[in-house]
């Protein structure tokens, strides 16, 4: 299987603020493009720290630093200067929790469209119907668009916000354990979109469920203190790990 | 169908189509040695590689599946029975194998009677080996019954035959060396009705969750 690079770290350390001892230590890691690359680990390993490198949220508070770069389509996106508005655009998140706007479900994936400068009424309403249609939305909510976004379900508002992080055509999808927060039967419905979403976007995902990973997969990085212990397919990290401390933490042995 | 479903349908397609090839292999073995065809029996030889390649990857595919998938219940008995059904099947065509081997060295020599008996047992043999793996697609346990009912049929033709060469023996000691691979042919068959036999009983395995092996065949 020959893999187009979606994006690259290279020697990638983290620091959160005032702290000496970095979060991330020398991550070398490739998300292929088309591919799910899931990031597992035990808690504070550095997952969720490492995903939120890729579309620069830690900028959101003062004093992180980065050193080391990651590269997306050949541009190292931590340089000084990035426009942050255009690179969350086309690097969307997820997040644990739904986070829908107090807004109607329209209004919801209607605003990120206009912020991006979409201004007319019918490419907008295009826009949000192919984005709910992606996210497997739609046909549970085309008759009631008005309505607000709080009316439905968790599993559904999980739905809502990947079609608000499509409708701005992102290259790169984010997920921070995107189930976390859902029942069974909607975490399979997410899981299910996951897996056909990566024929357009490119896709990473954090899990604390170690089965999530192996079921939606292609790749798995896992990680321990802030290290990339093992990166593979997921077929071969989950069958055959090259690391001992791979295979006890996946085994449950130990995290 | 989600990701997992689909899986599992290239999983039975695998399986079938590694069936199919078995097949293929045990008629064409018999074949050969009926009707002298030496090149069909070199065919099966060269075959057998390809059937084990199919097993190891079936084996790999089923490791990975449990692996990825976690499955349980009727989806943990499919994998399951793909991979024993798998390890019979590359023993029946090892069995093909060896009566195209033995085709290969009878044909260099005078015919030493017709071939009546043994290609009765083929087809009582190749027609379990059918019926198992339909019944594995259909998930059929009736059909599976069946198949099972019919060892002993097997059996009792391996009897008759070994009983007849021995007197090819005593008549003739010359001949031992050409009755033998008879009988080792005679042998392979009744291995291959016992394969289909297990395959029988993985289906039943698959269909009810029980596991029907070392008992007398079950109760329709």
């Amino acid at each position: 299987m020959s893999e187009t690079i979606g994006i690259l770290v290279n020697d990638l350390n983290f620091y959160y603020a005032g702290n000496l001892h970095a979060a991330l230590k020398k991550i070398n890691l490739t998300a292929y493009k088309s591919r799910v690359t899931a990031l597992i680990g035990p808690s504070g390993c550095g997952k969720t720290t490492l995903l939120r490198c890729f579309n620069r949220m830690h900028d959101l508070y003062p004093n992180n630093r980065y050193e080391g770069e990651i590269l997306f389509q050949n541009k190292n996106i931590l340089k000084n200067g990035t426009d942050l508005i255009n690179l969350r655009a086309r690097i969307g998140m997820v997040f644990q929790k739904p986070t829908p706007f107090p807004m109607s479900i329209f209004d919801n994936i209607a605003y990120g469209l206009k912020l991006k400068g979409v201004t007319k009424r019918l490419d907008i309403a295009e826009r949000v119907e192919r984005a709910l249609n992606h996210s497997a939305l739609w046909g549970e909510v085309k008759d009631k668009l008005s309505t607000s976004a709080y009316d439905l379900s968790g599993g559904q508002q999980q739905r809502l916000c990947i079609a608000r992080a499509l409708a701005t055509d992102p290259e790169i999808l984010l997920f921070d354990e995107p189930t976390s927060a859902l029942d069974p039967t909607a975490t399979a419905h997410i899981e299910e979109l996951v897996m056909k979403l990566k024929q357009e976007v490119t896709v990473l995902i954090v899990t604390h469920n170690m089965q999530q990973a192996a079921r939606i997969s292609d790749f798995t990085g896992f990680m321990m203190l802030g290290e990339l212990i093992e990166f593979g397919t997921t077929d071969a990290i989950f069958t055959k790990p090259s690391q001992k401390l791979t295979n006890d933490y996946i085994t449950g042995r130990f995290g | 169908m989600t990701v997992f479903e689909d899986e599992l349908t290239r999983l039975n397609g695998m399986v079938l189509a590694m069936g199919e090839l078995v097949k293929e292999q045990i008629n064409d073995s018999v074949r050969a040695l009926v009707e002298r065809e030496t090149k069909l029996a070199t065919k099966v030889v060269e075959t057998e590689p390809q059937v084990d390649a199919l097993d190891v990857e079936l084996d790999e595919e089923c490791i990975r599946l449990i692996a990825r998938y976690q499955p349980v219940a009727a989806d943990l008995r499919l994998i399951t029975t793909a991979m024993k059904i798998t390890t019979d099947l590359e023993r029946m065509g090892d069995q093909a194998a060896n009566i195209a081997k033995k085709a290969i060295d009878l044909n260099k020599e005078e015919i030493l009677k017709p071939y009546i008996d043994i290609p009765q047992m083929s087809n009582v043999a190749q027609g379990m080996t059918r019926d198992a793996l339909e019944a594995f697609v259909r998930r059929d346990k009736t059909l599976a019954v069946a198949v099972m009912a019919m060892d002993s049929k097997v059996d009792h033709l391996r009897d008759q035959v070994l009983n007849e060469l021995s007197f090819y023996i005593a008549k003739d000691p010359s001949m031992a060396p050409r009755v033998l691979k008879i009988g080792f042919i005679t042998q392979s068959l009744e291995r291959i009705a016992d394969h289909a036999t297990n395959i029988a009983e993985m289906v039943i395995y698959l269909v009810e969750g029980r596991i029907v092996r070392h008992q007398a065949v079950p109760e329709e």
